[in-house]
Formats: C-alpha cells, structure tokens, sequence
C-alpha cells in the first residue's frame, strides 16, 4: 500500500476515487437511478468499438464501402464489432430518450439544475449528429441517398444555407471530400465536444446532485457499492439487448449476414427508391411529406427548431405554477406525435409496392455484390460498384427490360419479373441456344408460338414451314437423328451451363455436325462451320456463342444473319442505342455466363 | 499593457493555426461544380416518339477532389419524345434531391422519398406535393441528324426557382 499512498501524495488520487465512489444517493439506490449510467457505458461501447473500426476504415468514395465490407464480412470478428458499433446507436437513442423523459418528469431541469440540463440536450443533439453522420459513412445505397436528402435540407438554412452545405458535402456534389469531411465530424468534432459537454454535465450533476424521487424510502447510502451493482447490472442488460440485435438477422433468417446491414455500394447515377433514413429519423422524414412546396423549410428547419428552443426554455417554464405540468404534456405530445409520425410513415412503406419492390432490389443486389468481392478475382481498384457495373447478373435483366422487353420476354416476363402489357412479338430469350429451347424451336407445335417465331414475320418463313411440314413428318430414325443435331448445334453456344453435358457428348455432337450438312441438311440454308456464300439463313457457325450474339445485337441486318430480311430487330451496335460493353452484359447473361459462388455455408 | 500584449500575442499564436484550418475547411466556396457543356446522351432509334419517359445515364468526365474519372455516371435524365419534340428532365427531385421514379401504370413521375407527384411533362400534379417547382427541365439538341445531345446541370433542392449549383 506503499506505493499508494506515494502516488496519493502527488496525485490526490484517493481523495478523487473517495468522492467518485462514496458519492451520497439521498433514499439509497434505486433501479430509477440507472439511466445516465448506461448512457456513459454506451458512449464508452461507441468510443472503444469506433476506434477499432476506425483502424479498418478509409474515407473516399472508392474505398469506404469497400472497407467496410472487409471489416465485415471478412475481418476476425468484423460483424461483432460492426454489430455492436450499430446497435449501440440504435439503443443510445432510445436511452437518450427515456433520460430526457425521466429528467422532465421529475422536474430535475428545475432551478438550480438548468445548465446540465440544456448540456444534456446539446449532448442529444450532438448523439443525434453522430448518427445522421455515421450513416453515410458506409457509402452503401442506403446511407448515400438518405444522407443526400439531409444535406440537401441544410441549404435550406436561412441565409448562409447553400454555402454551409457546400463546406458540409465538400464540394457542389458528393465524392471524396463528403467522406472525409463526415468522417472528421463523427469520429473527431463530435466525440471531441461531447467529451467536453460530458465533463461538465457530471460535473454539474455531482456539484447538484441527483434529484432524489420524494418521499424517500430508505436512508441515504453512498454510490458505493449497491448504485454500482444497480448501475452495472442496467448495463449489462443493455448489452445484451445489443447482442441479441446482433444475432436478430440470423434467427429471422438462417441464410442472413449477422449484425448490421451494408448495402450495395453507392451509385449517384441509380435511382434508390428504398432511400430511408434510420427508424428514429422516420419522424421527420414523414413530417417533410407535409409541407407543400416552400413551406419545406418549415417542415425541415422551422418546426424542429422551435422545439428545441421550446426545451430548451422547459426550465424556466417550470418555474411557474403548472408550467411543470404543461412541460411533461407537451413533451409526451411530442414523442406522441414522433411515435405517431413514425407509424405513418411504416405503415406507407408497407403499403407501397415500389418501396416494396426497391427494398427487394437492393437486397439482392447487396447479395451479389458480397458474392463477387468473395469471388478470386476480388474488388478491383475502380472499387466495388465496378464489380455490379460489369455483371450480367445485375446489368442484363436491367438492360433487357429497357431494350429488349417491348417484343421480346424472358421466361415470359421482362427481365426483372414484371409482366409487359405489350403483347409478345418476338422469341423468349431464356435459355437461348440451350438444348431444350433448340428442340423447342424445331418443335411443330411449338415453333409458331409467341415464344419462338409466333409474333414475328418469319412465322410465314421457310423455317417455319420446314418444321412444321417436314420435321412433323420426320420418322423415328429421323428424330434421333435431329436429336443429335439439336446437340450439335447447342453445343456451338459453348454455354457455361451445358458444359458438362456437351463433353460427355462429344461423339454425338461429332455425329451430329455431318448430319446437319448431311440428312438433315441445315446447310441447304444456313453456313454451318464451312464459308457457304449461297447461304440464306442465318449462320450457324457459333449459334449462340458470345460473339454470336455480340455480333447478332450490334447487326441482325448484315448478311451474315438476317440481311435484309430482318424482321424488327434493331441494330443495337451500329445505330449506337447501346455499347459494346452493354452489348456483351445483354449476351453474357441471356447465355447465362455470370459469376456463381461456390455453395458453402452462408457467410457472416 | 502588459495585459493587452498578453491577449495579443496569445491570441495571434492561437488564431493562425485556426485560420489555417478554416481556409482548408472553406475551400469547397470557390470550387465550381461540373461543367454544363452538352453531353451526347443517345440517338433517335433509341428513344421511339411514344411520349413514354426513358431513363438514360449522362455519361461526362468528372472530377471528385484528387481523381479525374473519364466517361463516367455523373446524373440520369428522363427523356421523353412525343411527335414533336423531345424533353430532357433531371431525374433528381427538386424537393430533396431523391431520385424520381417514373409508374408507368399510373402514367405519372413520383418520389419515392416524399411522395412528390409530377405530370407526363414534369409539371406538379398535385398542390399538396412537397416539390415547390416541377421537374427541372434540360436544354436537349439534336445533332449530326440522330444524336440527342442535353446540357446537363443540378439545380438547387427546396427552392421555387431553378437555381443551378454553381
């Protein structure tokens, strides 16, 4: 105990410890007390996992999401770190509220009180700018477009509005600097003042001390040891509320990543229509929703800042008879009406099948984009959007439904699941060139069809006529023969999910090329792997390969395909609608050649 | 005057690493936004005169601080061609910057964050709509016979005038 006493001589450490521990509670612990307690151990969470993550974290628009993915999904531990960075918000929020509620109620604002009171609303709204902040900093979908939304309110801000929200965003629009400028608001600004306000809100609260709940039921005891335990034991709860929220996502869902979401990364030129903001923020989203035209900046600057002035005025309303009573009504309107705001606002969202629909869409996405940074080729250095700009996965249905879908349908939709009113007017693409819509194409009762040349001006043509006069008659040697061809022919596509089928058949694809120039003579019409410049009908040679179809989208009207029999088909290519990049997105995934992750357990 | 230097001087080493800060900090005030010169969006076959709006991405140079990125998203419009003329409108909301969808069933743009509606031609549909002006129209030419050329700009959210991010 040597040393102690040395250290005390030139420290006064006992004497602090004595006055930190043996604090009076005036009527002795009570569960009432705990709340500012776990308030500071939330804080304490906030600080200790924000300095973790922050070690795994790099603010710039091409590294942000990406970053952060790695912490999560590939880091030992990320999503715990993540989770509980993220949930601890979540549950700051909400003790942050229940301490406002308890101070008002039991009118501790009063006399002499007010300053630690109005440093305890300046700490909610600083907790409030951690979270408005910190939701960008993922740069996913989500957090990019709901932040845009509250920049954008800040050039409302009388008179020097749109240039504060020029120094905020960095620039005239998002980019690099939005990271780094949040970035330094939620990890240095922010946390720096909430300290200094901290300091002095215990401070105060110890020069006051706390508001004992009258009348008093026991005797007084010291903070130490039964307000700790009490203390302690709060905070512990409210972990493991945290943790819970962690594993939540997997017990809904065994295939869900566990702790917090992360989208997919931002894209400023893709509309998000699931653009929300988090749930204790949907108050004012919805608030926004009334405010026609320039009366926004009411509903965005106006009505908040009127009650917080409102608040902060509570203690000196408070001072006259019933101004306490009015001050805990108008508080509980108000959260009344933040709660009712909310609910609204769900209760839209539920109803809506376009935000149902986004919400859909942007899971998928954030799906696919985790599979393909997993996958070996990684997230390139243009960054992660890249990885979803060059996928047939995501860009092809997308691509078909806005050039393809109005004749053509895949698996009788347009791409993306919805039905086209338009009537079909030409083929399904789905499983183009695979054996199975081969053998439907060279089907009589299916040919003329909507799904194959049904709707076309070939549905008069001589392949048409073919089919359904000469191979309906065909005998069964005949058939087996077509059969073979069928393969032959599949095989030229060289699709990524016939591969198998098409080495194990090699002999009878073999066989069946001579047949297609032989007994079932294709090439009385078609080039088929030979030069055949009488031929009349599209080429053969490489039916359905990439550069087929490449070549079949930029041009049908060249010789080589339809000439100039072509029925509707644009030029894709030549008349510069699409490029040769979107060209190859449209053929890679109508051939269904797109990344696929290995089958394992489901990731973190 | 032993005070008033004492303020001085302490008060002069304090502000200059400050001030250094705060020029940095208000840098953004004197960088001017992207360019509105014409950018070739499409071609004609593209864009059937059907009076349905088409979404298109405006592909321009862009620079983000320390990068240059050539050809690259930097917005999305809705062109819309009807028999005689064709109507360049800038996807983002002018109440909030959201990105608005356009509901072919109800033949009508609408916000997915507000609720604010728009007409075919990106007038407000509805008085009670959040959005103080419709839809920020864009200047669209045609070029080299098929070309649909649109100058591109942002325009300030939230205000009844068009005003363009300087």
């Amino acid at each position: 105990m040597k040393i102690v006493y040395w250290l005390d001589q030139r420290t006064g450490c006992k004497k602090i410890a004595r006055d930190a521990l043996y604090e009076n509670v005036p009527g002795g612990a009570r569960w009432r007390y705990v709340w500012g307690s776990t308030l500071v151990f939330t804080l304490f969470i906030q600080f200790i996992t924000g300095l973790f993550l922050w070690m795994g974290y790099a603010p710039s628009a091409t590294s942000a999401w990406e970053s952060v993915n790695y912490i999560q999904h590939e880091m030992q531990g990320g999503w715990l770190l993540r989770g509980l960075h993220h949930f601890t918000a979540h549950a700051m929020t909400v003790l942050l509220v229940l301490h406002l509620m308890q101070v008002v109620i039991d009118g501790a604002y009063k006399a002499p009180r007010e300053i630690n009171f109005w440093f305890g609303i300046l700490l909610l709204l600083l907790v409030l700018a951690l979270s408005l902040t910190g939701y960008l900093l993922p740069w996913d979908q989500k957090g990019y477009w709901a932040t845009k939304v509250t920049t954008s309110l800040i050039s409302q801000v009388p008179l020097v509005g749109p240039q504060l929200q020029r120094i905020i965003v960095g620039g005239a629009d998002y980019g690099h600097h939005t990271l780094t400028r949040f970035f330094a608001l939620h990890a240095g600004v922010i946390p720096a003042a909430i300290v200094i306000l901290l300091v002095g809100h215990i401070y105060l609260f110890r020069r006051h001390g706390l508001t004992p709940k009258q009348p008093l039921r026991r005797r007084d005891q010291p903070f130490w040891p039964e307000q700790v335990l009490k203390d302690s034991v709060a905070c512990l709860a409210v972990l493991a509320t945290v943790l819970f929220l962690i594993i939540l996502p997997r017990l809904l869902n065994p295939d869900a990543p566990l702790g917090a979401s992360l989208g997919a990364p931002a894209d400023p030129a893709d509309s998000y229509s699931a653009a929300r903001p988090e749930w204790y923020f949907l108050f004012l989203f919805q608030f926004l929703k009334y405010f026609p035209g320039e009366a926004e900046v009411w509903g965005a600057i106006g009505v908040p800042s009127v009650v917080i002035a409102f608040i902060f005025l509570m203690p000196f309303l408070g001072q006259w008879k019933l101004g306490h009573r009015f001050n805990v009504a108008v508080l509980f309107g108000l959260l009344g009406g933040a709660v009712m705001l909310t609910y609204l606002a769900v209760a839209e969202d539920r109803a809506n099948p376009v935000y149902q629909a986004a919400v859909r869409v942007a899971e998928e996405q954030s799906r696919r984009v985790r599979a393909l940074a997993q996958a070996p080729t990684g997230i390139p250095r243009e960054g992660a959007l890249h990885l979803l700009k060059t996928d047939p996965l995501t860009q092809g249905p997308m691509l078909f439904a806005k050039h393809c879908a109005s004749c053509h349908r895949y698996d009788g939709h347009n791409g993306l699941g919805l039905q086209v009113e338009d009537p079909q007017t030409a083929a399904d693409l789905k499983g183009f060139a695979s054996r199975e819509w081969i053998a439907g194409l060279l089907d009589p009762n299916k040919i003329k069809t909507p799904h194959y040349f049904g709707g076309t001006k070939f549905e008069s043509g001589k392949m048409v006529r073919y089919v359904t006069r000469d191979v309906a008659e065909f005998s069964p040697e005949e058939r087996a023969q077509l059969q073979k061809v069928i393969m032959a022919l599949s095989a030229e596509a060289n699709l990524p999910t016939q591969q198998v089928m098409d080495a194990q058949d090699a002999a009878l694809i073999a066989e069946g090329r001579t047949l297609a120039r032989e007994e079932i003579a294709c090439t009385d019409c078609h080039q088929f792997r030979q030069l055949d410049e009488t031929a009349s009908a599209p080429d053969l040679t490489g039916y359905g390969s990439r550069q087929w179809l490449i070549d079949f989208i930029a041009d049908p009207t060249v010789e080589r395909f339809y000439g100039r029999k072509n029925d509707r088909m644009p030029a894709f290519g030549k008349q510069a609608i699409l490029t040769e990049t979107e060209i190859g997105l449209i053929a890679d995934w109508i051939r269904e050649d797109w990344y696929r992750p290995p089958q394992t357990a489901p990731a973190r | 005057m032993k005070k008033a230097a004492a303020v001085t001087v302490g008060g002069i080493a304090c502000l200059i690493p400050v001030g250094a800060g705060v020029g940095v900090l208000l840098d953004p005030l004197r960088r001017q936004s992207v360019s509105s010169a014409p950018v070739r969006v499409t071609t004609l076959e593209a864009l059937p005169a059907d009076g349905i709006p088409r979404k298109f991405t405006i592909i321009a140079d862009r620079s983000d601080a320390w990068n240059k990125y050539p050809s690259t998203a930097i917005g999305a419009v809705y062109l819309r061609r009807t028999s005689d003329e064709i109507q360049a409108l800038n996807m983002a909301c002018p109440h909030a910057g959201c990105f608005i969808d356009f509901l072919p069933a109800r033949e009508a743009f609408f916000c997915p964050c507000h609720n604010s509606a728009f007409a075919l031609t990106g007038a407000v549909a509805d008085p009670n709509s959040p959005s103080p002006r419709p839809m920020d129209s864009l200047p669209v030419e045609i070029r080299n016979g098929n070309e649909v050329w649109v100058v591109f700009q942002n325009f300030r959210a939230g205000t009844a005038q068009k005003i363009p991010m300087a």
